[in-house]
């Protein structure tokens, strides 16, 4: 079976700084898997390799067969793949439910033409998406923010928003940047449960963390990079004995 | 055939110059401000305009240096009035701005000085007076523009190379923040940036105006022209900026010589809308000036 | 309660025709003549107050499509195609009924283009005009952006000015009337006035209808999920370039069939109507009508216009726009009508104070 993602021997260079070079890796639809590794070890620009934030100078990317590596965000996100961000992005000015509408915009197709006569079916569409949005609300438990401005939200909230967002979009894969940052312990652990309920709705997840706690108890596989080599992939279980990783990084971060 | 090619070629040089000193102005605040000026042309015009007026009461140098310090005046009041007290504006909002600048600040020059066509007197000899170089004949006026500019373009790099105020203003054009941490006068810098493009744009505008003439609304024109320049030569380098400055007038030059001169600014936009298209970043730069 | 958007069309429809009722009751029937005007130059605005609020982008050479629309209706129109008969082009149009003989000022007759044929190519070289200007030029950003539409602007002022088939300085007079049904058309007939306000109006109502449905439709919310946040608008899926690209022409076009209609209202065009003030005037409006209010940019465009066109700022009519441009933006950049007096007279003296500060 090809694996749902493929990522092989990407290498990305900033001025003198490599910051990820020669990483391969797979993902199996189904299955959530997380980068991991120090502080810049080159986690999110592997990440926005995949998303299309930023092409590799070398080596591919290929989703579902499809090489993905070099294109923009949108053609990236019009594959399937969606994606949060690790300082939350939402839309100003937007409401809540508006920012979730926003997610469904490759599932829907009214253009300027059609939006400007307000023709019928657009008008159904358009309440179609309206529904699906709060449906996915619902789902993460937040429907109650849908008529509040986005960016006037509490912290917690704002990731829920920005989940919902990337949810409304119906990915295959789900990219999650950070998902746990500035959240309490308590959040945290409704978040790892979440992350399980999306993975058990059929979708595919790829995170990357810091947060040790939520990685361990949810993954099935880890990814740990250090200054921008992969050095090591395996189960959570093994990940943790392997004694390169604890040098690295868990030995540095008690876990 | 040669001495006509002569001729275009020293037009051309002339008004490359002056457009090289106009992109040079746009450079300055640019690197200390992030802000393009759309009334950097209008401080060419101030210049001429009001060295033709003081020339009636004045011996010519003392109303050029006059003009140019008044014009300076205005550009410390640009920035002082619409610019300094501006937390984080956007770039819209001071395009906006220095939109709306430039259009007071012309429509003030049409209410003093009408629409005439205006001129100052050659600085040496007569408008028939010519040198000859090379076969060609040349009026002094072009050497002096040359000269004067060139002067002008030595001045500022030597400034910006060795004195302090100079150091200063290039360590908060890098970064702003730094610069105001170390204990640098940020604001007062900028206010400085604008005095010295103001100054220079009007001592341009000075020595060129027996060639070109001087009239309320040349402002436009010569904003675009010294836009295509600083672009031409990568926002932020001077010398790239005289350059493009050149080039630009010497090819503006040689296309009025096969299409009709009505086209003349036509022609330069053109230009310069396909290096917008082309290479955004400049021909010239080897590094790109880039601001958020 | 909030009134929806047919609802704000309709009243905005009938205050323009108790407008009429009121001019034509106190005799001044002629003011409808601005009125019409403003109407039109209104149509240009409200594509610039979906391309600046909504799209985020700047113009500085909306007049240039405005003059692309208006002279390539006033050529054909005009324009005597009787001695090319011969050519297949002229021919093979004749045939088609897209041309038509009309008696000329002196009493000959001129074989030109119908003003309805005329309209839709005027519109469609203003498309592909925006389309072409429209690629590369919205790659740019902030000021690359504004310089390059200024510099469309510009070449199009200076075409016109420069070109003797094109009327150079006078421009182009004795365009024809745009023939309506039911016998009106739009011109400057004394006795057509009433008829052409609501034509106007009308077109002007219809354009709002669809900015406002839009700026509620889908690629509206796209539009503003941009404006929010350009990177995550992305991620979503959100073709930046393209919506962006669409409003360009969108507001385009709007400002191509100002053109066109005004210029057979007014009965000619000229150079001054692509030039780069006139563009200056229409970010002007927008920015005092408040950046991404569409029917504040109505209503200060109906204002602004009607009374610079009945003279009332003299000589001072540049100075005027200049003036609302850096006064809006410095004091209230989100436009008059979002300000609030007294948190704006706070905030002023705020900062008149940290000025002061920073002065002593």
């Amino acid at each position: 079976m090809t694996p749902f993602l493929q990522v092989s021997g990407v290498s990305k260079r900033f001025g003198g700084v490599q910051a990820v070079s020669g990483v391969s890796f797979e993902l199996r639809r189904g299955m959530i898997k997380a980068v991991i590794g120090p502080n810049g070890a080159g986690k999110t620009t592997l990440f926005n390799m995949v998303s299309g934030f930023s092409s590799p100078d070398r080596g591919t990317v290929s989703f579902g067969g499809r090489p993905i590596h070099g294109l923009p965000p949108h053609q990236v996100a019009r594959h399937g793949i969606s994606r949060t961000f690790q300082n939350i992005r939402l839309f100003e000015h937007l409401t809540a439910l508006e920012n979730v509408m926003v997610g469904r915009h490759l599932r829907s197709r009214a253009g300027f033409l059609a939006g400007m006569l307000d023709l019928g079916w657009a008008r159904r569409e358009a309440a179609g998406v309206r529904e699906r949005a709060l449906e996915t609300m619902a789902f993460l438990g937040i429907e109650a923010l849908a008529d509040a401005e986005a960016t006037s939200l509490a912290y917690g909230q704002q990731r829920a928003v920005e989940l919902a967002r990337a949810l409304a979009s119906e990915p295959e894969l789900l990219l999650l940047d950070e998902p746990a940052a500035g959240l309490n312990m308590r959040e945290t652990r409704d978040l790892a449960g979440l992350i399980t309920r999306i993975r058990d709705r059929g979708v595919t997840v790829l995170l990357v963390e810091h947060d040790m706690s939520l990685v361990m108890g949810i993954c099935d596989e880890v990814l740990v990079l250090s200054y921008g080599e992969k050095i090591a992939e395996a189960d959570p279980a093994t990940v943790q004995k392997d004694p390169q990783v604890v040098k690295v990084y868990l030995g540095e971060d008690e876990c | 055939m040669s001495a006509l090619f002569f001729q275009y070629l020293m037009a051309g040089l002339t008004y490359g110059m002056i457009y090289a000193v106009v992109g040079m102005g746009f450079n300055i605040i640019y690197n200390a401000t992030g802000v393009i000026n759309f009334a950097q042309g209008e401080f060419v015009m101030l210049g001429g305009m009001i060295a033709v007026t003081l020339v009636a009461y004045l011996p010519l140098p003392l109303a050029i240096v006059l003009a140019v310090l008044a014009t300076m005046v205005v550009g410390a009041l640009v920035e002082l009035l619409f610019i300094r007290w501006l937390t984080s504006p956007s770039v819209l909002r001071m395009i906006i701005i220095t939109v709306g600048v430039s259009i007071l600040i012309r429509e003030a020059a049409l209410l003093i000085w009408g629409q005439n066509v205006r001129a100052l007197p050659y600085f040496t000899g007569t408008e028939i007076t010519s040198l000859s170089i090379g076969g060609a004949r040349v009026s002094p006026q072009v050497v002096w523009t040359l000269a004067a500019c060139s002067a002008l373009v030595a001045l500022t790099t030597a400034f910006f190379r060795w004195s302090s105020a100079g150091k200063q203003m290039r360590a908060c054009a890098s970064n702003r923040v730094a610069a105001s941490l170390c204990g640098l006068p940020t604001r007062n810098l900028i206010t400085a940036s604008f005095v010295l493009s103001a100054g220079m744009g009007a001592l341009a505008g000075c020595v060129v105006s027996p060639i070109t003439y001087t009239q309320y609304n040349i402002g436009t024109g010569l904003a675009i022209k010294g836009f295509t320049v600083a672009i031409l030569g990568g926002l932020g380098s001077s010398l790239a900026a005289v350059t493009a400055g050149l080039v630009l007038g010497v090819f503006e030059a040689f296309a009025v010589s096969v299409l009709p001169s009505a086209y003349k600014d036509a022609v330069s936009i053109a230009l310069l809308l396909a290096i917008l298209f082309l290479r955004p970043t400049g021909l010239f730069a080897a590094r790109v000036a880039y601001r958020p | 309660m909030t009134i929806n958007r047919y609802g704000q069309v309709a009243i905005f429809l009938a205050c323009a025709a108790g407008l009429q009722l009121a001019a034509a009751a106190a005799g001044k029937g002629f003011l409808l003549t601005q009125l019409t005007m403003s109407a039109y130059y209104t149509l240009v605005v409200v594509g610039m107050s979906l391309l600046m609020g909504y799209a985020g982008q700047i113009s500085l050479g909306h007049a240039g499509f405005f003059a692309v629309g208006g002279y390539t209706s006033a050529v054909l129109t005009t324009l005597d195609l009787a001695p090319h008969r011969g050519s297949p082009l002229v021919a093979g149009a004749e045939r088609l009924g897209l041309l038509l003989v009309r008696p000329d000022l002196y009493g000959g007759d001129l074989l030109v283009v119908r003003p309805v044929v005329a309209c839709a190519l005027a519109i469609a070289l203003a498309l592909v005009l925006a389309v072409l200007v429209g690629i590369p030029v919205l790659k740019l950003k902030g000021h690359y952006l504004a310089m390059a539409t200024l510099g469309v602007g510009t070449i199009v002022y200076s075409v016109a000015l420069g070109t003797q088939w094109l009327g150079a300085a006078d421009g182009i007079a004795a365009v024809p009337p745009f023939p309506l049904p039911f016998g009106a058309s739009v011109s400057g007939r004394p006795d057509g006035r009433i008829v052409n306000y609501y034509v106007a109006v009308g077109l002007l109502g219809a354009a709002m209808l669809l900015a406002l449905n839009l700026v509620q439709a889908r690629v509206g919310r796209a539009l503003r999920a941009i404006h929010g946040a350009e990177d995550a608008a992305g991620a979503m899926g959100v073709d930046t370039a393209r919506l962006k690209l669409g409003t360009f022409v969108l507001s385009a076009a709007l400002a191509a069939v100002a053109g066109v209609f005004l210029t057979h209202f007014n009965g000619g065009i000229g150079p001054a109507e692509a030039s780069v003030m006139r563009s200056v005037k229409y970010m002007a409006i927008v920015a005092v009508g408040g950046i991404g209010s569409l029917w504040g940019s109505l209503g200060m465009s109906v204002a602004l216009t009607f009374l610079s066109l009945r003279g009332y700022f003299g000589v001072y009519d540049d100075v005027v726009f200049g003036a609302i441009l850096v006064g809006i933006m410095l004091f209230a950049p989100q436009g008059l009508l979002a300000l609030e007096p007294r948190r704006a007279l706070a905030a002023l003296r705020a900062r008149l104070r940290r000025a002061g500060g920073q002065a002593g």
